[in-house]
Formats: C-alpha cells, structure tokens, sequence
C-alpha cells in the first residue's frame, strides 16, 4: 500500500533558524496519524508544509514530501490548488479567526466547494446543507445565514470542519482542532472526526500537544522535540514502553498526586454568601434595563487557610467572574467575609491595605505582566505600595527572596519578561503574588496556557507553597486534571450557579449531577457524556 | 541606563536619516538661540579708553561713549560713533551686523534688496536683514512649536487618561464637552481677542493651547479604554496600586508609542501654526521676526523672490527635519522592533 502522505527528510529554516530538522513518517489511507510536542517543537511547521502553506519568504524547506503521488515541494501553483482542499482539507486551532467574520458561513463553506466543483444555485446549498449536517451543526437550515460571531466555538469548528470536508479530501489535516474548545466541546469534536474518518476512510494528521486525545484517537505518533522527530511507532507501543527520554518525560509529566490535607485546626479565611454579579442588558432608545446577564447567580462558598477549592465549569460559567468579585475587583452584591471582616461595602482605600494578603494569578503569563517592566519592578511594585517604609536594598532583598522561592534566579530580577519563556513568566506572576505574603490567591487558569511538562512543574510549586506558607487557594480552572492534582473540594459552575460541591476525591470518582457526569467523562475519558 | 532605554537608543540610532536630522536640527536650534551673538546691531565687544564694554548684554548710553554725547540710547550704526570709537579703541562686530528690527538706512538700494555680500539673503520691504530675520524668527518658531507641543500634550493626555481609564459617564461628559469645544471658530476668536488685547507669545500660546490640546486625547483615551482591562493592569488593580500611579506606570507606557507618533506632527503642525497666523496677521504684533510674516512680504513683493524663496525653504527644511526625527523616536519606542532596526 502506498502511502497517502509521505515526508522524507524534512528541513525547514526561517532566517537560517532550522525549526524543522530532518523529519520523516508517513500517513496511510484511513489512519490516523497524531504529530505531538509542546509548543516551538515545529510540528505546526511540518504539517503546513506539507500543503506548502507556509510564507514562500523565510522558509526553505528541503526533502520531500509527497501527497497523493505529486511532489509537493516541486508542484507548480495549479496543481497545489488541487491538493489544497481537494487531497487535503485543513482544519485550525482557533475557529474565530480561520472563518472570516464578514461573511455568512454558508458562504464560507460555498467558496470551499465552488472553487474545486462548477456546482452552483440551489445544489451548491443542497451540498452545503449536506456538509454542515455531517459536521453535526445543529439546525444547519437556519444558520447558513449566520456570521461566524454567532455561532460558539465548537459550532464554528464544525463549520471548518465542513468546508475542509467539502471536496471529499482524503487527507484530514487537524492542527490542535480542540484546544480552544471547552473539554464537552472537545469530546464532541473528536466524536465527530473519529465518526467522519469511518464512514470516509478518511485519513488524518492530527497535531495536538494532548497525550490523552493521542492514546485515545491516534493509531500512530510522532514524537517532536526542537524540530527533530525524536520517536514515531504505534500509539499503543510508544505508550507502553517509551524509548526516548524526552517522550518518557512528556508522559511522566502528566499533572499528578494529591495536595496535602488540609489540617483539622483550619480556621476559615473566607466565606461569601449568595454572590451575585449581574451585568444589565439594555434595550430601546432609552437604554431602559430590560434583563440582565446573570454571570454569577446566588453563589456561597467558604474557605479555609490551607485548603483549595477547586473552581471548575465550561467557558462563560462565570468561573473567572466569580473569582474576581471575591477580590472587589469586580461589582457584586452579597456578603464577602475574610478573616472576618465583612469587606463586600469598604471603598478602594479600605481595601488597600487587605490587598496584600489577597492576591491572584491570571491566566495568560504574556498578558498579565507589563512588557515595560522590569521582572523586579513587577515583582516589587506590590512592596511599594504595602511597604512604602523599605529602602532601595530591603525591597530588592525580598524581590530576591520571592524570585528564589518560585525557582527563578535572583538575577533574573534584571530582565523583562519577554526575555523569559512561558513557564517562567507564570513563575514571575505568582512571585508578584507571592511577596507580599497574602494568604488568598485567587489562581485563574494558571496553568492553562503552558506546555504539559510546564504545568506539572507549576502545579508542584503551588502544592510546596500551599504546604508551607498555609495558603488558601481559589483554583479556576477547565482542565479537570489539574485540579484534581490541585484542589480538595470541587465546585462545579453552570451558567453562573452552583451545580455540585463536594469533596474533590468524591466528586471527580462519582459525581452526584449529570451535568458534573458529562464534564468527568468530557475530562478523562474525552467521552461524549450523556448529559 | 536600563536595557530597555539602551535598546531604543540603539533603535534610533538604526534610523540613520532620524539620527543626522536630529544633529542638524539641533545644530540649527543651538545655532539660533545664540541668535543676539550672531546677527546683532550692536558690536560684542568695545575697548574703550581702557575699558571694556559689552554693548551685546547691555545697553549704553551715548553719553557713557563719547564726551559730548547725549544721554540716549547708543546707536552702534551711527558714522560720527563709530570713528570715534574706533580712534579711541576698537570694536568686534557679531558675524551679521544686523539685528531683526534694524533698519538699514545706508542701503545705497530701493528696499527690498536682492541678495549682495552684505546681506547674504538680501533685505525685506522695511530694508531689514533676512538672514537675521531667519535666525531670530526661526528660534521664536521652534521655542513656540516646543512649549506649544509639550503644554498641548500634556494636557491632551492626561484628558484622554481620564477619559480612557473611568470611561462611563465621565467618558461621555468629556466626550460631548470636545466635540462642543472643537465646534468653536477658532480664527475668528482669535481676530475678536485681536482686537481686545496684543497677542503676545504667552497670549497666543494659551489661546493655540486652548484648542490644540484636543488632538491627542482621542487616541490616549483609546489606549486607555484598552489598557485598563489588561491583564497586568488588573493584576496591579489587585495589588491595591493607586488610580494615578496605575494610569503613570502601567497604562501610559503602552499609550506612549501611539502617542509619540502623533508628537512630531503635532509639532510640526504647531510651527506650521504660527507661520499660517502670522502669514494671515492674526499673529505676533509687527516688528516679530517671523516667518509667516516673511512668507506674507514674499506674496506681496513677487518682484523680489529672493523673501519667498527664502521663506519656503527654512520652513521647508525644519518641517522635514522634524517629521524624520519623529519617525525615529517613533520606531526607538516600537517594542516590536529588533535592536538595530529589524522586525
């Protein structure tokens, strides 16, 4: 049999930086084959080469590759046409910015057909009718005149879906399909290319940084590491015994254990009552109230010094929402109690002084420390204001203390942050955190932006800090995995309220809800839950 | 010097015509605020009967010079003074022996004069120097364009900081006032305030400043609307960091680069001012050395294009400097910018 795709030896440079070094493997008919490794690791590179989709500028790859019988990197334009959508459909990772905003997705998925078959009229939307179907969108009728603003993220990853479907490819390029998605999403999605690529024969080359969605989906895998393909072979094989340390690393690497238990003399450091956050929807030409968009909706919750609660739900749940009325860094009403003072009505001024010993960590690193700073005027700004009485030499020694106790050198004190990698960025913003020795950290997402092996590390430094320094810590998060290595209890949000609460042992073993059910078999088992 | 700061000084330096606009400019500004030593009416330096007299930094009396002179002001022009002088000790003139308001009376030609030796860049219809009208015009132009810019943006951004930053209904106030505010004629309250008072520089500046301070808050307020919902911004609001200090250290210096690159045309468009309202007589008084005012003699004496002439190109020359010093401060500032230049 020979092979659908077959890359020989690729090398790929920009600006005479190789980020693609010598890599080889084949995809055959109906397989599936998953392209992993963290971010940098060029797998991205190798797979838009293989349709020659990268800038001509800058890149020269080298080698071969072969799809479908024609040499790709030696086909003149015409014929690229023809293998891009036509031999090979392509699906991206984020589906707001690969659909165009201006246009209705019917059209998208039309210009996809009309420009490899002369279908036209009432069978070109018979045939995108079709598609859109088989990609699962619900109600397809009505939403062919939808902008892809109005669809969710996994309703417009199944409209890429269509249009890379829409000229009976045989190649499926998937480059991390889900990672934008919420994990119920992601279950759905690849439910649905795994259905697709059974009825279709389809094969796919699929690109993800996510080990479980390779054991689960993938019959065969290349392992990447700095643009080398370090180990490849049957997923079932590669699993089992590893040969390459950097692929034994990635899976030992998986966020893991238990946080330590919290200890029975915890007092309670924070409770809220019957949180509300409610944002008015305006309509008319008076701008009268006519509704509201209730983002957190009669939450209560209690924490105690030590402990992690765990604060799990989909995307729009109200999860960040939540964690920020809690700090008043956000408008709410109801009763916030910490270290039991009723803070919920003292003004900005009052709640400076309590700011120190509350503290919180954002989601994106790159986002969340200003590129004009300097990592030790970013870690000591907190001193500045809490410790105005320290000297030049004081602050600089405690700045010192926390970059040391995060795992980052003294010396790094110096630099700014785009001088460090993703990991450590997040090192420096719990650092931030950190001097001002709060006792409340509000962790949002922390981990969500960062390579596998990353979040392991980061997860093992929050525990060390939470055992020392008795921390309480409020951890939101979508990825099940990572707070269930984290957090002691678990509280999972829907649409603002509380679905389920409970111990995290209990909760994620045998969930009382449906709703909490299907999020558990979304998170673990990447299953479609029945819920 | 903190690498950031090196590194966009290395990033202006890569801009090679920024960088050499930047040294003729500042030559030509260092050159012009020395304007009184340069084109004077009045020597530097007299040696006097054993005395040593600096008539550039004081004013003398006839009487203090000569033994049957009056007690007016000397003038250095005058023959029967300059003989005198001259047998009795010596004198060392300036480079250009003309100051912006001198009248040459001995010109020996109708006014305006053409370009000769002694009037390098020939005289204007009151037969007064235009080189030293140049010099001392183009200082006036350039300390006007500075203080008008720096007080303009200034005010423009700390408006549009608090616009950007509180958003709501102080956002809307404001927004509505700049809209009414710039609605306002302009011209024809300056021809009103005009009539009421002499526009002075400091009266004029205030009154320009009135108005040009506007041009700026659009875009800071943009950048404020979007920095305040920054990540880092929040995480600095959670560290209980003040308003203003938060506005100053977190959200400016992102507001900066879209800042800067308006700067070199607001200056520009501050020079360009001046010379629009004195070209009109909406500006200085008569008797400002002004280049408006020598652009206006140029229109009206089309027989003598050595004024309009003259005129465009230092106008000319110093617009173009600025705009390609602004490019370069601009492109020091970008954070996308490699050291050297790259991208």
């Amino acid at each position: 049999m020979t092979a659908l795709l077959a890359v020989d030896d690729l090398s790929v440079a920009f600006n005479g930086r190789r980020v693609v070094q010598g890599v080889s493997f084949q995809v055959q008919p109906g397989e599936t084959v998953a392209l992993v490794g963290e971010s940098g690791s060029g797998k991205s590179v190798t797979a838009l080469s293989a349709l020659r989709l990268l800038a001509a500028a800058g890149s020269n790859p080298s080698g071969s590759i072969v799809l479908d019988g024609v040499d790709v990197l030696h086909a003149d334009e015409p014929a690229l046409q023809h293998l891009r959508g036509g031999v090979a459909g392509m699906v991206f990772q984020e589906p707001m910015t690969s659909l165009n905003p201006l246009h209705h997705i019917g059209q998208q998925v039309a210009e996809a057909i009309t420009l490899h078959q002369p279908l036209a009229g009432e069978a070109l939307r018979a045939r995108v009718l079709d598609l859109l179907h088989q990609a699962g969108l619900a109600n397809a009728e009505e939403r062919l005149e939808a902008y892809p603003h109005q669809l969710s993220g996994g309703q417009r990853q199944r409209v890429m879906i269509a249009a890379a479907l829409a000229n009976d490819p045989k190649l499926l390029i998937a480059d991390e399909p889900t990672t934008a998605l919420d994990v119920t999403i992601q279950a759905q999605i690849l439910a649905l290319l795994e259905t697709l690529k059974r009825e279709r024969g389809l094969a796919l080359l699929l690109i993800t940084h996510n080990l479980e969605i390779v054991r689960q989906h993938a019959d065969r895998v290349v392992v990447m590491q700095h643009g080398l393909a370090v180990e490849q072979g049957r997923v079932a094989e590669v699993f089992a015994a590893p040969r390459h340390a950097y692929t034994r690393m990635l899976l030992a690497t998986q966020p893991r254990g238990r946080p330590a238990p919290v200890p029975a003399d915890a007092e309670e450091l924070l409770r809220a009552e019957d949180m509300r956050v409610h944002f008015p929807i305006k309509r008319g030409l008076l701008r009268r109230v006519v509704g509201a968009v209730k983002a957190v909706d009669g939450v209560s919750l209690a924490l105690h010094a030590g402990e992690t609660l765990g604060l799990v739900g989909e995307s729009g749940s109200g999860k960040t929402t939540l964690g920020l009325a809690l700090l008043r860094l956000q408008a709410s009403t109801g009763a916030i109690t910490f270290e039991g003072q009723r803070i919920e009505a003292l003004t900005a001024r009052a709640m400076r002084p309590l700011r120190a010993r509350m503290q919180v960590v954002f989601q994106d690193p790159y986002g969340s420390l200003s590129p004009r700073l300097s990592a030790g005027e970013i870690v000591g700004e907190g001193l500045e204001v809490h410790a105005p009485g320290l000297t030049q030499a004081e602050r600089e020694a405690r700045v010192a203390a926390a970059l040391e106790e995060v795992g980052l050198e003294a010396t790094s004190a110096q630099r700014y942050p785009h001088e460090f990698s993703g990991g450590q960025r997040q090192r420096l913003a719990i650092a931030r955190a950190l001097v001002l020795k709060p006792r409340f950290l509000v962790l949002d997402e922390p981990t969500s932006a960062l390579d596998v092996s990353v979040q392991a590390q980061v997860v093992e430094l929050l525990r060390g800090l939470q055992a020392r320094y008795r921390l309480a810590y409020l951890f939101i998060s979508h990825d099940l995995r990572v707070v269930r290595a984290l957090a002691h209890r678990i509280l999972v949000l829907k649409d603002g309220r509380v679905v389920e609460m409970g111990e995290a042992e209990r909760l994620t073993a045998a969930p009382e809800q449906p709703y909490t059910r299907a999020l558990m078999a979304a998170a673990f088992d990447l299953r479609v839950g029945e819920a | 010097m903190t690498p950031l700061n090196a590194r966009r000084l290395a990033n202006f330096r890569a801009n090679r015509r920024g960088w050499y606009s930047l040294w003729v400019f500042l030559g030509l500004f260092v050159f012009t605020l020395g304007a009184e030593f340069i084109a004077n009416d009045r020597p530097l330096l007299v040696w006097l009967d054993g005395r040593l007299l600096v008539p550039v930094m004081r004013d003398y009396a006839e009487s203090d010079l000569l033994a049957d002179g009056l007690p007016t002001e000397a003038d250095w022009h005058d023959s029967t003074l300059v003989a005198e002088v001259e047998q009795r000790g010596w004198m060392l003139w300036p480079a250009l022996p003309y100051a912006y308001r001198t009248v040459i009376r001995d010109l020996g030609r109708p006014s305006p004069a053409p370009p000769s030796w002694r009037n390098p860049l020939g005289t204007d219809d009151q037969a007064r120097d235009v080189l030293a009208r140049v010099i001392y015009g183009l200082r006036l132009a350039i300390l006007f364009g500075f203080t008008l810019t720096l007080a303009s943006s200034a005010i423009g951004i700390a408006a549009g900081a608090v616009q950007g930053f509180y958003g709501g209904t102080t956002d809307l106030l404001f927004q509505r006032f700049i809209e009414l505010w710039s609605g306002m004629p302009q011209l024809y309250l300056l021809i009103i305030l005009g009539s009421i008072v002499q526009p002075g520089f400091w009266v004029l500046l205030l009154f320009l400043l009135a108005f040009s301070w506007m041009a700026l808050t659009g875009v800071v307020r943009a950048e404020f609307l979007r920095g305040r919902n920054l990540d880092y911004v929040r995480a600095a609001r959670a560290l209980g960091v003040s308003d203003v200090r938060m506005m100053w250290r977190h959200i400016l210096p992102n507001a900066m680069v879209a800042t800067l690159t308006f700067l070199p045309f607001i200056l520009s468009g501050s020079v360009t001012i001046l010379a629009t309202l004195d070209f009109l007589g909406f500006g200085f008084p008569p008797g400002y050395p002004s280049l408006g005012e020598l652009l206006s003699q140029g229109k009206n004496n089309l027989q003598a294009p050595w004024l309009a002439f003259t005129g465009f190109c230092v106008l000319g020359v110093v617009l173009t400097l600025l705009i390609f010093i602004g490019e370069a401060v601009r492109d020091a500032f970008d954070p996308r910018r490699l050291p050297g230049g790259g991208r």
